[in-house]
Formats: structure tokens, C-alpha cells, sequence
């Protein structure tokens, strides 16, 4: 029954929040760090079931992809709103674009990293003397675990697909849990035959997603930048609550961007997202980014290249509790 | 309410269809799997002939492809080329080979002249003619590439998975990269890769056109288990068997798939494969590109025909067993309808409707026997029971005519005790008990005159009828011949003349006759063979009348009898009887004999006559057990005095 009555509250609630005199939606622009996947269920749930509008919101959410990248349409004010890995979000602010986080979504990371167990590797120690291919964009982790496990380790650069780890072209690679992880069980190896690798485990999580408006936007209007962080929260909760709906919503949006669309990848994804979103259920911090998992992430990168990362209180405005 | 009996025709009939449908079952269960086995056989052996077939013009095709890019590398091995050459190589490769769609020699970062970071021309097909680019540049980093970084790792040639290129007008495509070395400073090293690009829609058009009966098909997968080719368009470079099966949360297919796709060869049966319904599938591996090519067969299908069969035979069957059904309750039915018809014939016969018609039989079987003995058994029955009833009527009436007939006997004997009140001085009783109906006793008493009373008991010899009548006639004699002062011996002697004559039967009868004379008391006596009466004195001593013998009357005309006489005091009493008391029997054929009478007559001494009489009657009913078997008669008279 719950399920039903929650919906309702939340549009009493929405109600009650939303700017009161406002007749005009406050127009906002969101890019997605990605083409339309399931890792981003929980903004087209949000938009698709009214929860911005609610809270007085008009949202458009841009068709990311490869072509689109969400740091540079953030920079260049073409969106409002931007999803960005924390790591790579500090590294842009140490550049000098004036960004902040407005919500973190993901809490735990999703970047992990997959091995055969039939290569011999079951334990950390064992990808010391291997090969491994690692993205490009996505060493800082890796690396530093290497670094703390001081393992030799052959790099080699990962593109696009899982097809060189699959065809033992490399002991290991890099992985994200929802994404190609699942795309490696589904070219027929079985989860039993591989060891996983996930950061968060050696002390490093470097939680990815997360929502970031240029500082100027935000201060402009904070209050609109916190409508967006909640109604996005109260879409992935939908989502995860109502997976197939979700997962539906995802697909035609999927089909609109006229991306190959699979359904039972989707269903994975959402399904792993919610443990990443919520990795200790709907925690009270959820959204929230937290600052040990910050000075983590800042002080690595600091190690790694020297990247001067602003304070905590400066890069994060909270606006889940306010 | 209907009991419902299980008669022989329901036996028959479920023992007859349980056999049958037994016998049926197995027969055709054996049958079903047998001709299953041989379609699955056949199916095998087809499926193994196109897939392999398939397979072998498959490889005809890549092999010819590999060639190209294999031949290049070699003569890029052999020494230096300058750019001229190398773009002729390209181009002539690509020209010569028209089931090429471009190929390109991609050298590794400086591999070419140790100043370009990129070098790679590529030569491709576009619009008829051949064009030429230059691969790598900020954006398109070549190294980075499937078709470059596979080969290189693997250090041998590698076909790429199936991409769309949208280059080439968005068809199918797959990469063939051969890698190629060169001597560097005395040491093999890794310069680069050269491709040769296919488009892959012979393959499709091959793979589609194979069709197994109305709904089978093949597919393709690649390596990593992606449909290259399939009649869903969908799961075309889009699905994995594995994602169908996880879809269709099909274990066994997922195993199906990792088969496929690690080079083996096989014969399943998958449940969900045809679009969630059964199929068989024949799968064998496409070796140089790591593909697999499966067709499927589906099931319904391919066992269409045996399915088609089967009801076919399950509705002959179902019928024939109804046929079979009926013909035996119809046969039980012939056998148990004369066999209820008999039982209740035999009912109604036992009930006594001896009329009763039996069921007509015209079979010649064991009920028609039964039958036809039946009837038998009803007729003779009948007649049985008609002479009985005959037999019985008979006797009946014989009895009636004996009880008239001893009525009678027993009416001409005088029963009136004592029998002459106006003569006192006398008192008498006599009993008589016939063994039969009638019989051959008799007794008589009679005045003569005032003073003369006499008396007679006699016994004819045999007994029934023919000896009461003869009694009656003796009887009668006595009575007509015992006239007034005729002594007693002649009485005898007339009687016995009387009776002797014409006496064709040789009858006879023993008898003692007397007569008292009440004034003195004087008995004087013939006796006739008769036993021997006994005199009882008041004073208690008693004996037998000796020496009185004589000859039985009746038998021999003319003999004389002898008179005695004896005179009896007043209180004195005479007893007569025939020898049904001294020759009464018991069980153990004992008689009662003549001791045995005195020692009773002892005994009952100084009780009245009719008391005397009444107990030894009473005592020899007794001792013979009710069977008596001979006439009891007796008479005890006693004497009082003068009359006054």
C-alpha cells in the first residue's frame, strides 16, 4: 500500500515546496554525462512523471553521448545542470572552471575492475606481472591501487569494448559494474569464472556521478538548483520502486536518441544503479556528498597530479537538506 | 436408485480394453520413441550435412579473404616500402579482390619512417570507384581500435567482431587484421597491422536463405555470442545468446551458447529457443573467424508428421477400443442374458411355478447346454412332483379309508365298562391297541343267558387289513355261533369250521373262549392256540392257565378243541391278553415276556381293573419306545361273588 501513498504525498509535498506566486516554470537544462542509458533512470522517471514540474520546474534534458560532452556543454553554458565523475569534476575546478557539486548521486563507485579467474588472478596480489587495460580517462583508481598493493602491472589502453579482455588479450580491464560487466556475462562467461575487483573495497571509492552547476548559475537561483537535486531523488526512488515502468521509460528514450536498445541491459543497469544510489537502502544522506569521500578523491588526485582541489565547503552546496 | 453390478459383460469388457490399451500403450509407446529416435537421427544427419556445408563455403569465403592481408604483411616483412608501393599494394589488393570492401595498412606510432605518429592509408570502395584516406588523427586514434589493438596484443591475425560502418553505406562488416613485424635493431618488433575489410552480406543472404521447413532457420553468432545473422531482425548486432536467454531465463541456453562460442560442435534439444517454444539445434563452429553457425529445426515441426500420426492412431485406437468394448458387452451380454433369465427361472421354479417358461437358447455353446439341462430338470421335476402329488393323494386316501376302517373295527368291540350293570358280581375291563390302523385283535363279551357270561380274545395271525377283516369275520362267528348252553369247545369247533372253510389265504387266528357261570363262579373254557390267560386269587397268587394249549382256529376244518374249567372264588380275577404284551420289544429286540407280565400284574395287585389295565398299556407303550409291532389287547375280569 505504501507505494501508492507515496505518490500522492509527494505531489502534497511538491506542492507545498514549490515556489508559491509562480506561475512561469523556471526553465532548466540538464546533459546526462551519457547517450540515454538506465544510469540515468532516475532524470527521465523525474521528468517523465511530473516531479520537476511539481516543484516548478521546466527541464529539458539534453541527449548526451560521445559527441556531446557534458563537462564542455556545462563550461560553455549550453546546460544548466551537468552529471560528472567527482575526480574528473575537481580536476575541471582546479582548472579553473568555476564549478559545484549540487548533489552526488552515485555513493559508492561503479568503476571496477574484472579478471578470469582461468588467468590465475583470485586475489589483488595476483594482477602483479599482468596485463591489464585500463581506460584512459579512468586511471586514478586503478592506479592507486596498484600503488597501495605496489604491483607491477603491464598497462594497456582500453578502448571501447571488452572484446581484447574477452579474448585474453589482457589478464584484466577495467569495468563499469553496470555496464560492460554485464556485457562480458553476456558474451557468455559466467560470473563464478571471473574475480571482480571493486574500489571501494581497498579504501578507494571514488564515487562517480554526481550534479554540478557552473557557480554563477547556482547562486543565481539555489533554490531551483535544490527543486532539480529533490525531484531527481524522488525520480530514482520511483525508479528503483518501479523498475519496469523505469526501465520502459529509459527504453523509449533509447529509441527516440535511436540507440540500440536493450531491454534486459537496462534491467541491469537500473538494478545495479540502485546499489550504487543507495547503497545502504534510502539512507538519509543519499544525494549527499560526503566530505571524507571528497578529501579522498581530492587528496589521490593531489598525489597522483598534483591537482589542487578547493575546499570542501566551496566545491559542495547541499542541496538536499536545505 | 440403480445398484451398479459388476456383471461378467463389465469384467469382460474392462479386462478385455485393460489388456488391449496395455498391450496398445507399450506397442506404441516403443513405437512413438522409436520413430522419434529416427526423425531425431535423420534431423542429426541433415542438420550436421547443411551445417557443415554451410560452414565449409563460410570458410571458403574468409579464408580467400584472409589471404589477401596475409600476403601483404608477408611482403611487408620482407623489407621497406616506400610510400608509392605501399599505396599501390593497398590499392591493387583492394582492386583484385572484389569480395573485399577496403583494406588498410596501419603502422604503429613512427613504425613507418620514424616521423609519423599516424600512417595509414586506407583504401575502400565508394560509389564504384575506389577512394583513399588517411586513417589517424586527434579524434580517430587508430592504436585505440579493436582492429588494431587485438592483433597487436595477440600477436597473430584476428577477425573482428561484426560492426556496422557507417562509412560503407551502414552494412555489415568484419575486419580481418594480420599483424606484421619488422627487424628493429636485431628484434622482431610489432609495425603495425593491415586489414581487409568484408562486408558480411553474402553471409547474411547465405545464412538467411538456408529455410528448414516452414519456421526453421539458421543464425550466426560471433564470438562472443552476438546474432550476426537471424530472421528477428532485432537481435541482429543488437542481443547475445546469452541476453535471449537470460530474457527467456533459460539456463540451458546460456550453456548452449557458451558451447557454441568456445568452437564445439553439437546436437540439443533446447526448450525455449524457438522463440520461447522447442527446438533442436545443430551448431558447428566457423574455425578461422571464432562464429558458430546453428540451425534449428523446430520440433513441431519436425514432428508434425509422427504428431499427425499419433492422433490418428490415438482416435483408430480410441474407436477401435469402443468397437471392442461393445462386441464384448454384446458377447457377455448373449451368455449372462440366458444366465439371468435361467436364475430367474430357477427362482421362480424354487418358488413353486413349475410352469414357469425357461428362456429359449438356439446356441449350441456351454449355456445352451446349460440351458436346454435346465428345462430338462423343470420337466422332470414337474412329473416328479405330479406322481408325488399322485402318490400322496393316494395314501391320504388309504389312511382316511384305514381310520374309517379301524373306527369301524373299534365300534363292533363293546366299550361299555363294566359292561352289565344288571349283572353284579362282575366287573370288567379290556383295552385293545391296534400297531396299525386295523388290526387282527379282537375281543368279546356277551351274556348268554342270566347266569352265563361269556367271554373271548383272540389274535389273527398277520396283521393291517387283511387280518382286521378276517378279525370282524371271527368276531362275528363267535357272537353267531355262542348260543345258549353250547359249550365252549363246540363254540371253537363251529367257529373253526366256519372260518376254515374257503379260507384260501391259510389265515387263522388264536382264541380262548370261555364262559362264567356268575352263580358258581365256574369257568369253563376252550382255548384256540391262544396264550395262556392267567388267574389272579384274591389272596395274590397267580398263574398261568397250563396245559390249555389246542389248536389255532381256522387253520384245518374238522379238528376238535378240548373244554377246561376252573372255578373262581369271589375276588378272583381272570386276565386274558394277546402276545402283542409278552412279545413287546424294546430297543435292544428284548421281550417283555411272560415273567415280566406276572411280576407287573404282581405289582398292580388290588387296584381297580380299568387302573390295572390302563398302567401295563401305559407301561408297554413305554417300554417299546412307541414302536410297537404288534396289536396289544388285553382283559381282566373280576369275579365278586354269587349274584345276589
Amino acid at each position: 500500500m505504501k507505494r501508492f501513498c507515496l505518490f500522492p504525498l509527494w505531489c502534497v509535498c511538491a506542492g507545498l515546496m514549490a515556489p508559491p506566486a509562480e506561475a512561469a516554470p523556471k526553465k532548466l537544462s540538464f546533459i546526462p554525462l551519457w547517450s540515454p542509458q538506465a544510469q540515468f533512470a532516475g532524470y527521465y522517471v523525474a521528468l517523465e512523471k511530473g516531479f520537476y514540474r511539481d516543484r516548478g520546474l521546466e527541464v529539458d534534458i539534453l541527449t548526451g553521448g560521445p559527441e556531446k560532452p557534458a563537462d564542455f556543454l556545462l563550461e560553455k553554458g549550453k546546460a544548466d545542470i551537468a552529471t560528472l565523475w567527482l575526480s574528473e569534476a575537481i580536476k575541471k575546478r582546479a582548472q579553473g572552471v568555476r564549478l559545484v557539486n549540487i548533489a552526488q548521486i552515485l555513493q559508492r563507485s561503479a568503476l571496477m575492475l574484472v579478471a578470469k579467474k582461468s588467468s590465475g588472478i583470485r586475489r589483488v596480489e595476483d594482477l602483479d606481472g599482468k596485463t591489464v587495460a585500463l581506460w584512459e580517462s579512468f586511471r586514478l583508481q586503478p592506479l592507486a591501487l596498484f600503488k597501495k598493493y605496489k604491483l607491477r602491472v603491464n598497462i594497456i589502453p582500453q578502448t571501447q569494448s571488452v572484446n581484447l579482455f574477452l579474448r585474453d588479450g589482457a589478464a584484466a580491464a577495467s569495468v563499469m559494474i553496470y555496464n560492460e560487466y554485464h556485457t562480458i556475462i553476456n558474451a557468455g562467461l559466467n560470473p563464478g569464472e571471473l574475480t571482480t575487483f571493486f574500489f571501494y573495497n581497498y579504501g578507494l571509492n571514488f564515487p562517480e556521478d554526481g550534479l554540478y552547476m557552473l557557480e554563477k548559475n547556482f547562486n543565481r537561483d539555489p533554490a531551483a538548483a535544490a527543486s532539480f537535486v529533490k525531484a531527481t531523488l524522488e525520480g530514482w526512488t520511483y525508479a528503483f520502486k518501479h523498475k519496469d515502468e523505469a526501465v520502459e521509460i529509459v527504453l523509449r528514450r533509447m529509441r527516440d536518441a535511436r540507440i540500440p536498445a536493450n531491454r534486459m541491459h537496462q534491467k541491469w543497469m537500473l538494478e545495479k544503479m540502485q546499489g550504487l544510489i543507495f547503497p545502504e537502502g534510502p539512507a538519509t544522506r543519499a544525494g549527499q556528498l560526503k566530505s571524507a569521500d571528497y578529501d579522498r578523491v581530492a587528496s589521490e588526485l593531489l598525489k597522483a597530479g598534483g591537482w589542487k582541489s578547493a575546499s570542501y565547503a566551496s566545491f559542495y552546496k547541499d542541496c538536499v537538506t536545505k | 436408485m440403480i445398484k451398479f453390478k459388476k456383471g461378467i459383460a463389465f469384467k469382460l469388457a474392462l479386462i478385455f480394453s485393460g489388456s488391449v490399451i496395455l498391450i496398445f500403450l507399450m506397442i506404441f509407446g516403443l513405437y512413438y520413441r522409436f520413430t522419434r529416435a529416427m526423425i531425431e537421427k535423420n534431423t542429426a544427419e541433415n542438420a550436421k550435412n547443411l551445417t557443415l556445408g554451410t560452414v565449409a563455403r563460410i570458410e571458403g569465403i574468409l579464408r580467400s579473404v584472409q589471404q589477401v592481408p596475409e600476403n601483404m604483411a608477408g611482403a611487408l616483412e620482407r623489407g621497406p616500402v616506400s610510400k608509392e608501393e605501399l599505396l599501390d599494394m593497398v590499392k591493387s589488393a583492394v582492386k583484385k579482390n572484389p569480395e573485399l570492401y577496403g583494406s588498410a595498412i596501419a603502422f604503429a606510432p613512427y613504425a613507418f619512417d620514424g616521423t609519423s605518429f599516424y600512417y595509414a592509408p586506407y583504401y575502400f570502395r565508394d560509389k564504384g570507384s575506389l577512394s583513399c584516406v588517411w586513417l589517424g588523427n586527434a579524434n580517430y586514434r587508430y592504436f585505440m581500435q579493436d582492429w588494431f589493438q587485438i592483433p597487436k596484443e595477440l600477436g597473430k591475425a584476428q577477425w573482428s567482431e561484426p560492426y556496422y560502418d557507417e562509412g560503407g553505406g551502414n552494412a555489415l562488416m568484419a575486419t580481418y587484421s594480420v599483424p606484421f613485424y619488422r627487424m628493429v635493431k636485431g628484434k622482431r618488433t610489432f609495425s603495425g597491422v593491415i586489414t581487409a575489410d568484408m562486408s558480411l552480406k553474402w553471409l547474411r543472404d547465405m545464412v538467411s536463405a538456408i529455410k528448414i521447413l516452414d519456421t526453421g532457420y539458421a543464425f550466426l553468432l560471433s564470438r562472443n555470442g552476438t546474432f550476426v545473422t537471424h530472421p528477428r531482425e532485432k537481435l541482429i548486432m543488437n542481443e547475445t545468446i546469452f541476453g535471449v536467454a537470460e530474457e527467456l531465463d533459460d539456463k540451458s541456453l546460456r550453456d548452449i551458447g557458451r558451447d557454441m562460442i568456445s568452437g564445439k560442435a553439437g546436437f540439443v534439444h533446447s526448450p525455449k529457443i524457438n522463440a520461447g517454444r522447442p527446438g533442436l539445434l545443430y551448431y558447428s563452429p566457423v574455425t578461422s573467424s571464432g562464429w558458430s553457425l546453428a540451425v534449428l529445426f523446430p520440433q513441431a515441426e519436425l514432428m508434425a508428421d509422427i504428431t499427425h500420426l499419433n492422433w490418428l492412431v490415438l482416435i483408430l485406437s480410441a474407436a477401435g477400443m469402443l468397437i471392442l468394448c461393445i462386441v464384448v458387452v454384446y458377447e457377455a451380454r448373449s451368455i449372462t442374458g440366458p444366465l439371468t433369465g435361467m436364475a430367474d427361472a430357477t427362482a421362480e421354479i424354487a418358488a413353486g411355478n413349475l410352469d414357469f417358461k425357461m428362456p429359449e437358447t438356439r446356441s449350441e455353446d456351454e449355456v445352451g447346454i446349460l440351458s436346454r439341462a435346465f428345462s430338462a430338470m423343470q420337466k422332470s421335476l414337474k412329473s416328479h412332483i405330479a406322481r408325488l402329488t399322485e402318490a400322496t393323494a393316494a395314501k391320504e386316501r388309504i389312511e382316511s379309508e384305514l381310520n374309517i376302517a379301524r373306527e369301524i373295527q373299534l365300534s363292533i368291540l363293546p366299550k361299555i365298562f363294566p359292561p352289565f350293570p344288571e349283572m353284579p358280581g362282575l366287573d370288567l375291563f379290556a383295552v385293545l391297541k391296534s400297531a396299525r390302523e386295523v388290526g387282527g385283535d379282537l375281543y368279546d363279551f356277551f351274556a348268554m343267558d342270566d347266569d352265563h357270561f361269556c367271554f373271548v380274545i383272540g389274535d389273527v395271525s398277520g396283521k393291517g387289513v387283511p387280518a382286521s377283516l378276517f378279525m370282524a369275520v371271527t368276531k362275528t362267528l363267535f357272537k353267531a355261533t355262542a348260543l345258549k348252553d353250547t359249550p365252549p369247545e363246540v363254540v371253537l369247533d363251529k367257529v373253526n369250521n366256519e372260518l376254515s372253510k374257503g379260507n384260501e389265504k391259510s389265515m387263522f387266528v388264536t382264541a380262548f373262549f370261555a364262559i362264567l357261570n356268575i352263580r358258581t363262579g365256574v369257568i369253563e373254557f376252550s382255548n384256540g392256540g391262544h396264550n395262556l390267560p392267567v388267574v389272579i386269587r384274591k389272596d395274590g397268587s397267580m398263574e398261568y392257565l397250563w396245559r390249555t394249549g389246542g389248536m389255532v382256529v381256522g387253520a384245518m376244518e374238522g379238528i376238535k378243541f378240548e373244554r377246561g374249567a376252573l372255578t373262581l372264588a369271589s375276588g378272583d380275577r381272570f386276565f386274558l391278553y394277546t402276545d402283542g404284551v409278552t412279545e413287546a420289544m424294546d430297543e435292544s429286540k428284548v421281550l417283555f415276556s411272560e415273567e415280566r407280565l406276572l411280576k407287573e400284574l404282581k405289582l398292580l395287585e388290588g387296584l381297580p381293573v380299568k387302573e390295572v389295565l390302563n398302567r401295563l398299556l401305559k407301561m408297554l407303550v413305554e417300554y417299546s419306545k412307541g414302536d410297537q409291532s404288534d396289536d396289544i389287547t388285553m382283559m381282566l375280569l373280576e369275579y365278586q361273588g354269587p349274584k345276589q
